[in-house]
This record gives structure tokens, C-alpha cells and sequence, in this order.
């Protein structure tokens, strides 16, 4: 009924490629869209904006770049949240040293730092794989949160190791209200959903999905594994030191070295795996679910007036949230990605069974 | 038609509703402080009774008819010492029950974050004893108020003291001293003053950074077993602490020749040690254990004894449980002083309260009469000093209790203030701010 898809006939290859081919879904993305940039700005409490969706906008963009290195490649990485210091810092340094240097372009310029130490630190997934890949990445983590907590260089000297950024503006426009911020945040989301879904609808994600899924067979086809592995560490790290560039600059105003600790690296494979691994969609998803959720779950007490004790809400929350990844495993493993996907594809054919 | 005037009278309703509610939603005396407390996570054990002494000062206060007549109503958001829950805690309390009057985060990580923000939303940031040194100039960080001590206070009576054991500051030189400090903004808050002071006096000074949370210590101790230095200062926090003792007593290092900071010598930090502790001295912000202070006595009768004790009966009278308690008495009194301005009985806003915490004249008579007698000392702040008072003694574990060991110390403001200005106009540079006016500081 929702899906009624007669009539819609493709005259043309570039038609029939397009990424939403049928015109329901291409009503819903846009107004999706006329939603996020326009209704929510307008109806949204300032405390909506600061404390939950920026944060979901910029770790859903962190998500993204490690779904294409550990969702379409298969490499996996536990140095997500070391890339983001390397973008962060980076972007820091280049905001500060250099006077009148764009926002924007210290921010992409520090994504492109972090693509080189992706791609350093990629290095090893030529020669081993899996939890052992898992390990050298972590070795990444590491080694960079030691570099920025003891080389002063990178934090300008700063006597207590923590820096800030302040007065951030974009051709003229000021980057300080929280609707601002969040339409500075969603801007870059936007365009790297849009540069991600394409990259892995071409060559070179078919690349990186065949090394994941059989990455000898790909080899004998003729797909060379230097470089499906080392462009997805480049582009993946491009994409998670954009975020954190932006975590920093726009979330956090003012950081240490311990806001990209392993916590964070954790955290966003966490995103992917129970958004769904190999999906855009399922990026978003996983953000969604692990940044807004256990705030409403802290909320919820005061929301039904529950005189719960502070650190038994806290406890509480870390519960339900666990029990609630364990029940989603169960159900789709495949994530929640899967789960809307088979509901969509049931939906296209609702009422009918089949 | 029916569906029509069904909807007309919906829509009415609705109306007479939303118009209607804020007629409804009177205007309570209530003035509301949010409390941003760790329960949870790894420095729970230390933030727990300072949550405890911060709200039971709270409902003394209520109990005692409230800020002149206006009564307080407080509410808790756990953070876990995580400076983005700090910040969620933030933006979900400051618009809460009429505005939230001011904050004191209790964490380093979380004061740094939010001292970029206060001043946007006009509420005052008190931290006492902690958060960055140089705040201490008020004509800079209009917004943050780092009342009885900052660590370069901390750091310089620590030194002096070392120098009243050796027999004299001059007797310091040559000597080597260690800093085994938190590897975060607050561990590293002291060694600016150290190193000042090292060129000063000519000590040798060895800092030995320690990852956070601070349980794995063993490569460090091994390095002050190698090194040998003549005395060991302290800057951790949480489990770091108790573990840091533990190890120099595994390490054979004399307790008597260690010295902490003040977020480093609490009950529990050495209670599980015991007589393995004993020696160990630590700074103390004006009170340390005060069990028969006059305050404790009040607490017990009027909040613990009527069922309303926030935490067990026993932690009151604590080290950390006095700072919570103090840190609430100047975030009231601070209210108080506003009151005198801009109306008695009214509840504040956090810029009238700004105003407040910044012409604080607590005098003798006026602490012993909320109950401080012998363990503060006269607060006073203004403009320029959002510090108020740089009075220190320190304490020494003597196996069970802690016990004063000093005299009180005053920090050198000689070095200090030179070191505050520049941090604090480098600060400036930094954010693009500007020093404020003479004129803005009579507002």
C-alpha cells in the first residue's frame, strides 16, 4: 500500500543505477531532510541540540568511515578513537598556527593527517588479518595517546596538556549557537553520506567488499590487496579524523587527550556492529542507539517521577543497555540495518504476503 | 460538522491550556543547585562523601529555614568523573526549576569544559580547591571562582613545609624532589609552580607522569627506588592514591618523606592501609577531619538524627565530606551575599550570585557561626581575586586518623600572582577575551 510501485519504469541505465530507485523512498529521504535542516532547527530545545543530537550527528559520521574499513573492507580496527585525536589535534594545530586559516580547511586538513597515519597504521593488514589486525590497531590507540599527552609540540605547549579552540566562523557566519553548530554538523554528514554510498557502490567498494569476503579469491581475479586495504584505511581514517576534528571543535570546545581514549574506539565499533556491518544505514542506526539511548534511559527516572538514587539510575542504565545489545544480537546479528531492511521489503508488498 | 466543532473545542482547550499553564506555575522561592557528583567509576570512592557533605549541608541549611527564607531544592546527574556526561549533566540542569545558580563540577576534565560555556549562559563555576590555577584572576575568568585554593597554593605550601623540615628554605638546594602526578590536567596543574620554585631554590625536580585511572604503578616506583629522591609529592586522585602508597611501602620508601595533595590525602585513600600509611602527609585546604567541629555536631542533630542523612553516619566529620560541606557553605553564602544587594528573601539568579561569590567577606564571627570555628579561615574575595583566601596546613596519617601537623602556611603570592597574571593573559590570547574594565568590576 505504502510502496505502490506500478508505473515506475526506468528508461535509462542512469535512472535504474540511482541510489533510491523508487520514488517513495525518494520522498521520504527528502523530507527527511526538509526535517533535519529545517523543522528541527526551528522546533528543537537547546538541550535536544547540545546534548544529544550534535553528539549523534559526529559520532554517526565516525561511524560511517569505520563501517567502510571494518563493514565493506573487513579489516578490523580498534584505533578509531586514536584517528579522531590524530584529525582533532591536527585540525588544532593547524587552526592555531597558521592565522586566518578557514575553518573548514583545518578541519579537512586534519582528516588528511589522519589518512596518513590510517594508512601507517594499515600497513600490518597486509600481511595479518582478524583479532590480530584488531591488535595492531590497538597498538595505534596507544602510541597516540602517549604522542599527544607527552610531545608539547602538538598541544602548543599548553601547560595542563588540555587545548581549546573558540571564535570558529564560516565565511563570516559564527559557529556558536547550538542551532548553528548542528547545521554545521549536519552539512558534513550529508556530504560524506552522499561521497561514502557512492564510493562503495563503484569500483572500488566491489574492491573492498571482495576482499572482505574472500580476500585470496579476490587476489586471483585480479584485485590487488595493497591497494583495496591501504585506500580503505586512507578513506576510512579520512572520514573518522573529520569527526574528530569536529567532536572537538564543535561538541567539545575545549579537550584532552582522554576523550579519544579506548572508550571511544570501543564505542564506535560498538555502533557498527549492532547498526549493521557493511551498511551506511546501519551507521546511523548504531549512533542513534548508542548515544541517545542511555541518555533517555537516565532520564526516564524523572520523567515518571521515579525517586531513584543517581548511582543506582547509572548502574541501571548500564544494565538495560547491555541486556538491550545482547537481545539485538539475538534477534537480527546482522544488525539493525537488517531489521529495517526486511521490514522494508515486506512494506513493498504490504498487505499482500507475497 | 460534529468532527468540526469537535476539533474547534480541541483546539480551544488546548489554547486555554497552554495559556493557562503559566499563570499556574507560580513563582516558588526555590533556589535550585544543580550537584554534578561522581557515585560511580573508578573515583567513586573519593566523590561519594563530597556528594554526601556537599547535600547534607544542603538540607542543614534548609533545616535551619533556608537562605533567608528562601528554601533550596537540589538535584543530582551522575557524570562518572567523564567530562562529556559532565557537559549532558550541564546542559540537561542549567535551565532546570528557575535556572540553575551556579556549578561546581568536581572534576578538572569537566571545569576546563565547562569554563568555555558558563559565561555564555551567565552561571558562576565555583571550584573549590580545584579546576585551572589560573582562574584564580577574576579579571579574566569573570565566571570561575577558585575559592580557598588553587593548586599552586597546594604545590608552594608543600614546599614551604619541606623547607620548615630541612631548617630553612636555602637548605632545599641541591635536594631532589619527585612528582608522581595523574597523567590529566590535574595532575599536571602543580608543575608550573615546581618548576618555578626549582629555579628558585635549585632543587632538582623529577616529574614521573602515571596513566590514568593510576592502578599500574610498579614501573614508576621502580624508578624512584632507582632514583632515590629526597622527598615524593603526590597529585592523584581515586585508586591512584591508595596504590601509590601501597607500592612505596612495597618499594620500602619512608611514608614520612611523601607528601599529598589535597585530593590526595582523604580517608579513603589510606584507611585500607592503615598502619602501612602511617607517616604520610598530605595538604590540607584550611579543615581536614573535623569530627568535633561544631558544624558536624549541627549535621548530625538537625539532618542525620531526623532520617534525612544523605550517606552513613560515620563519614560525617570526614576529610572529603568537609570539602563537599565547604564547598556547599560558600555556594550559600555566595547566595546570601547577592541577597544583601539585590533583595533579602528573593531567590538569585546565577549573575546576581555571580556578584556574590565575587564580594564574599566571610570574617571569623560569621564562619564560627555556621559552625567552622578553628577550621577556616576568613574568605575574601574580589574583582581581581576570585580566590579569596591562600591559607594551608598540612596532616599526617598517623595509623588511623589524621592529625594536624603543621602550622598554617601561607602561600607565597610573591611567585604566584606574577605566574597567575601570565597564564591568565595567555588564556585571554588564546580565546580572544579581554581583561575586564575597572568599570565592569563594579557591577
Amino acid at each position: 500500500m505504502f510502496y505502490r510501485e506500478n508505473g515506475q519504469f526506468k528508461v535509462s541505465y542512469r535512472s535504474d543505477q540511482q541510489v533510491f530507485p523508487i520514488l517513495q523512498d525518494r520522498i521520504a529521504i527528502a523530507l527527511l531532510l526538509v526535517i533535519a535542516f529545517v523543522v528541527v532547527p526551528l522546533g528543537a530545545s537547546e538541550y535536544l541540540f547540545r546534548a544529544i543530537l550534535i553528539p549523534f550527528l559526529i559520532l554517526a559520521l565516525a561511524a560511517l568511515g569505520l563501517n567502510i574499513l571494518v563493514g565493506y573492507c573487513g579489516q578490523i580496527s580498534l584505533g578509531t578513537g586514536a584517528f579522531m585525536a590524530v584529525g582533532a589535534y591536527a585540525a588544532y594545530n593547524f587552526q592555531v598556527r597558521i592565522d586566518g586559516m578557514p575553518l573548514i580547511l583545518s578541519l579537512l586538513l586534519g582528516g588528511l593527517c589522519a589518512t596518513a597515519v590510517g594508512v601507517l597504521f594499515g600497513i600490518p593488514s597486509l600481511r595479518i588479518k582478524g583479532l590480530y589486525l584488531a591488535v595492531a590497531t590497538l597498538a595505534a590507540q596507544f602510541f597516540v595517546d602517549w604522542a599527544f599527552l607527552r610531545i608539547k609540540w602538538f598541544t602548543n605547549d599548553s601547560p595542563s596538556g588540555s587545548v581549546s579552540v573558540a571564535g570558529l566562523q564560516v565565511f563570516g557566519h559564527a559557529i556558536e549557537s547550538p542551532v548553528q553548530k548542528y547545521l554545521f554538523c549536519l552539512a558534513f554528514l550529508v556530504v560524506f553520506a552522499v561521497l561514502a554510498k557512492n564510493l562503495v557502490r563503484g569500483a572500488i567498494g566491489r574492491e573492498w567488499m571482495a576482499i572482505r569476503d574472500m580476500d585470496v579469491a579476490a587476489a586471483v581475479i585480479g584485485i590487488r590487496p595493497v591497494y583495496a586495504k591501504l585506500t580503505a584505511f586512507a578513506v576510512s581514517s579520512f572520514i573518522v579524523g573529520v569527526a574528530g576534528g569536529l567532536w572537538a571543535f564543535v561538541f567539545l570546545g575545549s579537550w584532552e587527550p582522554a576523550a579519544f581514549s579506548i572508550d571511544r574506539s570501543f564505542q564506535l565499533l560498538f555502533m557498527i556492529i549492532i547498526g549493521g556491518l557493511g551498511s551506511i544505514m546501519g551507521s546511523f542506526f548504531g549512533a542513534a542507539f548508542i548515544v541517545v539511548l542511555p541518555i533517555v534511559l537516565d532520564n526516564l527516572p524523572q520523567w515518571f517521577d521515579l525517586p531513584i538514587d543517581v548511582a543506582m539510575a547509572s548502574h541501571l542504565t548500564f544494565m538495560i543497555f547491555g541486556s538491550l545489545i545482547v537481545f539485538f544480537l539475538i534477534v537480527e546479528p546482522h544488525g539493525l540495518a537488517r531489521l529495517w531492511s526486511t521490514a522494508k521489503e515486506k512494506l513493498r508488498l504490504w498487505p499482500f504476503p507475497h | 460538522m460534529k468532527s468540526r466543532s469537535l476539533a474547534w473545542a480541541a483546539a480551544v482547550t488546548g489554547m486555554a491550556a497552554l495559556l493557562a499553564a503559566p499563570a499556574a506555575w507560580s513563582q516558588e522561592k526555590e533556589q535550585f543547585f544543580p550537584i554534578l557528583p561522581y557515585r560511580t567509576g573508578a573515583y567513586a570512592p573519593n566523590g561519594v562523601p563530597w556528594a554526601n557533605g556537599y547535600v547534607d549541608y544542603l538540607k542543614l541549611v534548609n533545616a535551619r529555614g533556608g537562605i533567608n527564607g528562601v528554601k533550596i531544592i537540589f538535584e543530582e546527574c551522575e557524570t562518572g568523573y567523564a567530562t562529556d556526561r559532565g557537559v549532558e549533566c550541564y546542559e540537561r540542569l542549567k535551565g532546570k526549576h528557575g535556572g540553575a545558580t551556579l556549578f561546581q563540577p568536581l572534576s578538572t576534565g569537566i571545569t576546563f569544559a565547562l569554563t568555555g560555556k558558563a559565561p555564555g549562559d551567565k552561571i558562576p563555576l565555583v571550584t573549590v580547591g580545584y579546576g585551572l590555577s589560573e582562574s584564580q584572576d577574576g579579571g579574566v575568568f569573570k565566571w570561575n571562582f577558585p575559592i580557598a585554593g588553587t593548586y599552586w597554593v597546594a604545590a608552594d605550601a608543600i614546599i614551604q613545609e619541606i623547607g620548615i623540615k630541612e631548617g630553612g628554605l636555602a637548605k632545599l638546594k641541591g635536594k631532589k624532589i619527585a612528582l608522581v602526578y595523574h597523567d590529566s590536567p590535574y595532575g599536571k596543574e602543580p608543575i608550573p609552580l615546581l618548576q618555578e620554585r626549582s629555579k628558585m631554590l635549585g632543587y632538582e625536580l623529577q616529574l614521573l607522569p602515571v596513566t590514568a585511572p593510576g592502578v599500574e604503578q610498579k614501573s614508576t616506583w621502580l624508578q624512584i627506588r632507582q632514583s632515590r629522591p629526597d622527598y615524593v609529592l603526590l597529585w592523584g586522585w581515586g585508586v591512584m592514591n591508595s596504590t601509590a602508597i601501597k607500592e612505596a611501602q612495597a618499594t620500602g620508601y619512608p611514608r614520612e618523606k611523601m607528601y599529598g595533595g589535597w585530593w590526595s590525602g582523604a580517608e579513603p585513600d589510606v584507611k585500607d592501609l592503615g598502619a602501612g600509611a602511617k607517616g604520610y602527609n598530605a595538604v590540607a585546604m584550611q579543615h581536614g577531619a573535623e569530627p568535633n567541629s561544631k558544624l558536624v555536631k549541627d549535621v548530625l542533630a538537625l539532618v542525620h538524627d531526623k532520617g534525612q542523612g544523605t550517606g552513613p553516619k560515620d563519614e560525617v566529620g570526614s576529610v572529603l565530606y568537609m570539602r563537599g560541606a565547604m564547598s556547599a557553605m560558600i555556594g550559600v553564602e555566595g547566595v546570601r551575599r547577592a541577597q544583601e544587594r539585590y533583595g533579602k528573601g528573593k531567590v538569585m539568579t546565577g549573575e546576581q550570585t555571580r556578584w556574590g561569590l565575587e564580594n564574599l567577606a566571610l570574617d571569623q564571627k560569621k564562619l564560627d557561626a555556621l559552625g567552622f570555628a578553628g577550621v577556616m579561615r576568613p574568605i575574601s574575595t574580589s574583582c581581581v581575586d576570585h580566590m579569596g583566601a591562600n591559607w594551608v596546613r598540612v596532616h599526617t596519617w598517623d595509623g588511623s586518623k589524621w592529625v594536624f601537623s603543621s602550622n598554617w602556611l601561607q602561600a607565597d603570592e610573591q611567585i604566584i600572582k606574577p605566574m597567575v597574571k601570565a597564564a591568565a593573559n595567555r588564556y585571554a590570547d588564546e580565546k580572544k577575551l579581554t581583561r575586564r574594565t575597572p568599570e565592569d568590576c563594579q557591577t
